[in-house]
């Protein structure tokens, strides 16, 4: 249970990363989205799959059409970045309940997440 | 002989079909008690239905047998569904998040009516005359309340606002809260097509829930924007909303929030309220005469449901994901906590039975519904369930604000 301890959780690090692959994503494009899909293991892409739909799902919809959050559909991302959607995954929205998710998610997580949420397959 | 070669042929043959024959026999049994509880009289005291979000289904279930009588399809998106009882008990009013509002015969295990009265919503609530079904709704923003037999729209109250926390309040009213304007509204509905409206303002930021107290007296709601909740008593509404634990976070940083408390089973128990601390790892204890603060508890995660069992002696908490496979108990004399129980990933909630022996909790991961002794805490039973979430037994028909 100590891995999920917010508590002792230290951003730093973390941030440098997410800096990293946001820059990444934005110079290297879809080269790197086929880099980062191949970093997450089949396992965990499931798992990542399962929060997306269960938990993500509580606030923004299962289907994703939208609740306390905003609606998820391909439809509605088309025009947004996905290193911009995968910031917010990582480092929420402040003012609203969109938490960040980063002491829970990877940063290349995040990007890839934000490419299916944008594709519309999210493999369900 | 020949007595013997046809008891054999029959055998031979109950061998051959012996997979079909359990398969075609357990969905007999299944269908049977259906059919027995539409055809035989029965009470619906001890039943309740069980949210099987993902696949838009629900379980019709017993207390006394710890089972699951049948399963009603064709109910759309249920994530974060709730349910309300006619005054009968007969019939559940179901609050899908896809806007759709369904009335379930739980003697008949079928669907009675159905409407699609918005895009997106949250929650909803009966009357105390029974007569009206409100459904509080995101998309678009409002209150929209239906005539509880047939499901005809009675009135359209548009609010420009989410809004959340709707409860049926004596006076056959309505209150809810309005997310984005930070407001709460009471309806009046003692003539229905013309409600009475009236409107507290700025009353705090984003109130994201609300809850009545048992008695009908005090509506909460809590607000995700603030270290706080506002409170309006309903005998002094004249007085106007106050503020209640103000500051409760005390300026300590909060914790990323990935599931937000629900208030509707908030625990008064033993003269105190339990309620759910935004953002930390606390069950916070309140004073129900002076509404103040006494004490607070660490828990193991950021709770989402504090529920009091039906005698106040103990409260029971479930936590925020990624720490959502714990249950605590916590004694209400001593303000402790007596037991911690892992039933699984992903419990989503908890409904005790009428008199509280017994407390159902949905394990969503491992698709089970588990039963325990509020007692000995002892697993009592466990049922299978698609992905279940909300359990509401039918003792709510009867309960303001349930």
């Amino acid at each position: 249970m100590k891995h999920w301890d917010l508590k002792v959780w230290t951003p730093k690090p973390v941030l440098k990363l997410g800096a990293f692959y946001a820059v990444l994503a934005l110079v290297t494009g879809s080269v790197a989205a086929a880099a980062v899909a191949k970093d997450i293991s089949p396992e965990r892409k499931t798992e990542l799959r399962y929060v997306l739909e269960q938990d993500c799902g509580s606030c923004h919809g299962l289907t994703l059409k939208g609740g306390l959050g905003s609606p998820l559909l391909a439809g509605k991302l088309a025009e947004r970045d996905a290193a911009d959607l995968a910031s917010i995954i990582l480092d929420g929205v402040p003012g609203t309940p969109m938490p960040p998710w980063r002491p829970l998610i990877q940063p290349h997580e995040a990007l890839w997440l934000a490419q299916i949420l944008k594709s519309g397959d999210l493999g369900q | 002989m020949k007595v013997w070669a046809t008891s054999t042929r029959w055998s031979l043959g109950m061998k051959m079909s012996l997979t079909a024959g359990l398969v075609m026999g357990a969905l007999v049994a299944f269908s049977a008690t259906h059919r027995a509880a539409a055809d035989e009289l029965r009470g619906t005291g001890d039943m309740g239905l069980v949210v099987e979000r993902a696949s838009g289904s629900l379980l019709v279930v017993e207390n006394t047998t710890r089972t699951q009588l049948a399963r009603v399809e064709g109910l759309g998106d249920l994530s974060h569904a709730s349910i309300v009882y006619s005054r009968d008990a007969r019939y559940g009013y179901v609050f899908g998040r896809d806007g759709g509002l369904t009335k379930v015969d739980l003697l008949t295990a079928k669907i009675d009516a159905r409407v699609i009265q918005a895009g997106n919503a949250i929650g909803g609530a009966i009357s105390q005359d029974g007569r009206l079904v409100a459904v509080s709704n995101y998309e678009p923003g409002g209150v929209k309340v239906f005539d509880a037999q047939t499901l005809k729209l009675v009135a359209d109250i548009p609010t420009g606002s989410k809004t959340v926390g709707l409860v049926d309040a004596p006076g056959n009213r309505f209150v809810f809260s309005l997310y984005d304007e930070g407001a709460i509204w009471v309806a009046d509905m003692s003539d229905p097509q013309t409600p009475k409206i009236t409107k507290f303002e700025n009353v705090g930021t984003q109130p994201y829930d609300g809850l009545i107290s048992p008695d009908g007296r005090y509506y909460i709601a809590g607000l995700f924007g603030e270290d706080g909740m506002v409170m309006l008593d309903l005998w002094n509404i004249d007085k106007g909303p106050v503020r209640i634990l103000d500051g409760y976070g005390r300026g300590e940083e909060k914790l990323p929030v990935y599931k937000m408390p629900h208030l509707e089973g908030w625990a008064m128990a033993n003269g105190m309220a339990f309620v759910p601390a935004i953002g930390h790892h606390e069950v916070l204890v309140v004073d129900t005469t002076t509404w103040k603060e006494v004490a607070r508890i660490p828990a193991h995660g950021q709770p989402v449901f504090v529920m009091a069992q039906p005698d106040g002696r103990q409260v029971w908490v479930n936590f925020a994901y990624p720490l959502n496979d714990t249950i605590q108990v916590i004694d209400t004399q001593t303000q402790k906590i007596i037991k911690t129980l892992t039933p699984g990933k992903g419990v989503l909630h908890m409904e005790f039975t009428a008199r509280g022996e017994d407390v159902w909790m949905s394990v969503r991961d491992l698709d089970l519904i588990k039963v325990f002794d509020t007692a000995s805490f002892e697993q009592r039973a466990e049922l299978p369930g698609l992905k279940p979430s909300g359990i509401f037994f039918t003792w709510r028909s009867g309960r303001i604000g349930l």
